[in-house]
């Protein structure tokens, strides 16, 4: 068997150049190695081409990853030209017009990362080897994000990172096929810290609760970072299990500590479950040192703040986009959105159907689906009309730059979607860095990888 | 031929013709039809049903011939890919030193957990195992962060050391430049069919592993752990001791495991703390009484099967679905779609639930006892015509 294998593939090798011979029904026709006759993985030679999307079905982080889901069928609704166009309309490049992407029309196939590196490899695995896809897209923890980016950049197709805040995702782990729209924890520490310092003072004494991964470590260096510059004192940090569900156990010491901040370096499910706590052991109306006891979340969503309800009056924290926010983009993506599944989009959703646009786009502008075609066409792409105002593709480590919303509960809320109210609009100079930065550095872009 | 007798000769053969042929065998549909979803042929699926069958074989090792339950095995998953990953790091990207290393620290790791647990037997060995897999896996997580890397998982950067590393060597996992992520695509009319390195490589392993369970079991040795099975009690009277036996099946059985981990880590380079979780350990008990506990064939159908499951059905989402009852009219669609869409997409472990309890409940002997019923079926079905008498002295009703 594999003795007539190894002669036909000699043979084939030499005359690979007759292409995919797909349509051929002739027994014996094209066969070749995977893509050396197209120059990248999965190029797509049908009239159609598959996107993966893979986000968390299960898990802490399932709430984000349903709404990710949600906001990517939409994406490709409107690349395809049904639906109402959404954000198509408002986005400052032109070159889109709904046919799909290159013509193609967009297919998708989806899968479940259950938060968990490991699982969502798999998962992008499956998608590139048995679904041909050609863009891998989502992730809701940045462990999995960085986890899946290293992936991608090994077979060879480009990486949308979705909702991950971790520094390290474009700092000491980015990848040339990897790109992210969202923000970053040093970006919520630089637009937090002079809000902080305005409402409760520079004399304050912080502990930290912090999610255990590549995220929370890196959270919490950016705010300790931005509130120590302040004149603010680390009493503690604590890390904190992913899985953890339960965090009274966690809570307990912070009584005794002398701190009179909580600072909760927790997103999803763990947020949610850790300010219900903290609020049950009555934290919010103590008095410690003379002032008022105050829980700060650097990141926060409105899917947390419906998670955990009434807590959240008051609490201040960063975001990469809401949907009250009034830019160029908002409005028709909102309303899009709201169409059809009858509630606003969440910061993750937003994120994650900018950067399905997005890819599209720097495809249809690069006119090739080829990889290092687009990370040319993304690097320092300036555009507007997404929601967030004018924002930039940095070239050096393929992070986008925009204003940063500092939030906070609101405490009358007109219906259960209007939770957060915006604080501060940080502009993005204030949140700028350079690549170089110590909290970044230590990671090489490396090269674009079209793969085979 | 290799110490076989004539039986166990074609029974091994069979196993490498099945192995060998897995590319074909996964991939019965042509692409672009309408079950091309059920096509399971591509690398990462394939391998995994190698390395997992590695793993329940080992298992049964320790399982099937003793009786010890073990629910720690996963530990031995874990420690065998960071093993690997960590001679990417400190070495190159060749996986033999890796692999070499996973098999001699997972041995230690089990003499260690096994000269503990054995001490105790039935559910008292089951909870011991447990309790130190699940400590293994929170010290990976949290404690050990600097060597395991934690919830991020453990993964090769470019400011990694890798000593060995020399100009133009690829940069993925690799065997002396044969890279493992690469396939050779053969294009066989409407069919594909993929051929990839790092699948016959692990192939190879597991016919090797295979063969040496089935020496295992034929030896005095095995003979050995199935007496502990059938009455250890006796087996103490006779002056026997027989802790050592059970300790070397349980060493042999965590080696097993580790060298399953190694391979996971060998075709893709990230080693992750939740291998090491009990929910991996539960998987391989279920793979191995699912296929067929104390079979040699059983533990690797086991295997094959759930992980067809997991990959294939959990890629059936509402949208699949709503393709394939398009033909329904619009109220009775959405009630199909809906009452499907639970078996399958996330819902993929309920099936795999179901199927268990089945399993269980109507043929304990697992999957091989149903190949076997079925055989008896065709093989009395086929006499019948003559004199009714039944073969191989089954018992005449």
């Amino acid at each position: 068997m594999s003795k007539t294998k190894l002669t036909r593939r000699g043979v084939l090798k030499t005359g690979a150049a007759a292409g995919t011979g797909l349509a051929l029904p002739t027994i014996f026709t094209g066969a070749a190695w995977s893509a050396s006759d197209t120059g990248f993985t999965n190029a797509p030679t049908g009239p159609t081409v598959t996107l993966g999307f893979n986000v968390p079905q299960s898990g802490p982080y399932a709430d984000e990853g349903a709404d990710e889901l949600r906001a990517y069928m939409l994406a490709v609704e409107h690349l395809n030209g049904e639906g109402d166009g959404g954000m198509l309309n408002s986005f400052s490049s032109k070159a889109l017009n709904g046919t799909g992407i290159l013509g193609k029309k967009v297919e998708y196939v989806t899968g479940d990362t259950q938060t968990k590196s490991d699982a969502a490899r798999a998962s992008a695995r499956s998608m590139i080897e048995k679904d041909g896809a050609i863009m891998i897209t989502g992730g809701s923890s940045s462990g999995v994000a960085i986890a899946v980016q290293g992936l991608c950049q090994e077979a060879g197709v480009i990486f949308m990172a979705g909702l991950t805040h971790s520094n390290d995702t474009t700092g000491k782990d980015k990848k040339a096929n990897g790109f992210r729209h969202f923000f970053n924890a040093y970006m919520s520490g630089a637009a937090l810290a002079p809000v902080l310092a305005k409402r409760y003072g520079t004399d304050r004494k912080a502990y930290h609760l912090t999610a255990d991964y590549t995220w929370g470590w890196t959270q919490e260096e950016s705010i300790r970072a931005a509130t120590e510059a302040l004149g603010w004192e680390t009493v503690n940090t604590v890390k904190t299990p992913l899985s953890a569900t339960d965090f009274s156990s966690y809570i307990a010491p912070v009584l005794n500590s002398g701190a009179d901040v909580l600072i909760l370096n927790h997103y999803g499910g763990n947020m949610v479950n850790s300010l219900t706590n903290a609020v049950q052991f009555g934290l919010r109306d103590k008095i410690v040192n003379g002032k008022k006891f105050e829980i700060v979340v650097p990141l926060y969503s409105r899917l947390m703040a419906q998670g955990a309800g009434e807590n959240v009056k008051g609490i201040l924290g960063t975001t990469n986009w809401h949907w009250t926010l009034d830019r160029p983009g908002t409005k028709e993506f909102v309303q899009s959105f709201g169409k059809k599944y009858g509630r606003p989009p969440s910061q993750a959703a937003h994120t994650c159907y900018v950067q399905t646009l997005l890819y599209a786009d720097a495809v249809q502008r690069a006119g090739s689906f080829n990889p290092c075609a687009v990370v040319e066409a993304l690097e320092g792409f300036e555009f507007d009309g997404m929601g967030n105002g004018p924002t930039l593709y940095r070239a050096d480590d393929h992070q986008c730059f925009k204003d940063v919303l500092v939030v906070q509960g609101k405490e009358n809320p007109t219906s259960e979607f209007d939770l957060l109210e915006i604080v501060d609009i940080t502009p993005v100079e204030q949140v700028t860095y350079p690549p170089d930065h110590p909290m970044f550095a230590g990671g090489d872009l490396g090269t674009c990888n079209p793969g085979a | 031929m290799l110490g076989l007798n004539k039986r166990d000769t074609r029974f091994l053969l069979i196993v490498i013709a099945l192995t060998l042929l897995t590319p074909f065998i996964l991939q019965p549909f042509p692409e672009g039809s309408a079950l091309a979803q059920f096509n399971a042929g591509y690398p990462d699926l394939m391998q995994r049903i190698a390395i997992f069958g590695i793993f329940a074989i080992g298992f049964n090792i320790l399982f099937g011939l003793t009786g010890y339950l073990s629910f720690g095995h996963a530990a031995f998953l874990g420690v065998g890919s960071y093993s690997v990953v960590w001679m990417y790091k400190l070495l190159d990207y060749n996986v033999l030193p890796g692999l070499v290393l996973a098999i001699i620290t997972s041995g230690l790791f089990a003499l260690a957990i096994g000269y503990l647990s054995l001490r105790r037997s039935g559910i008292y060995f089951s909870i011991l195992t447990l309790a130190f897999a699940q400590m293994s896996f929170n010290l990976a997580y949290s404690v050990l962060t600097p060597i395991t890397n934690g919830e991020t998982g453990l993964q090769v950067y470019t400011s990694d050391p890798q000593y060995l590393m020399s100009e133009g060597e690829p940069i993925t996992p690799h065997l002396f430049g044969l890279v493992m992520n690469e396939s050779y695509k053969l294009n066989l009319g409407g069919w594909v069919f993929t051929f990839n390195i790092g699948y016959y490589f692990t192939a190879v392993i597991a016919i090797l592993a295979f063969y040496l369970s089935l020496r295992i079991f034929r030896s005095p040795f095995g003979l050995m752990l199935r007496a502990v099975k059938s009455n250890q009690t006796r087996l103490n009277y006779t002056g026997l001791n027989a802790r050592p036996y059970t300790l070397a099946a349980f060493v042999i059985s965590g080696m097993y495991a580790g060298l399953a981990g190694g391979l996971l880590a060998a075709m893709d380079p990230l080693a992750g703390a939740e291998r090491m979780q009990w929910t991996e350990s539960g998987a391989v008990v279920i793979m191995t009484i699912l296929g067929g506990a104390g079979t040699l064939m059983g533990p690797v159908l086991g295997a094959g099967f759930i992980k067809y499951l997991e990959k294939i059905f959990s890629k059936i989402n509402e949208n699949v679905l709503e393709g394939w009852f398009s033909f329904l009219p619009e109220p009775l669609r959405e009630v199909v779609v809906w009452i499907f869409s639970r078996f399958t997409g996330e819902g993929w472990a309920l099936t795999l639930g179901l199927m268990f309890m089945l399993v269980v409940i109507f043929l304990p002997g697992g999957l091989m006892e149903g190949g076997e019923r079925i055989r008896n079926l065709i093989r009395r079905k086929k006499n019948k015509p003559g004199d009714g008498a039944s073969p191989d002295g089954t018992p005449a009703e």
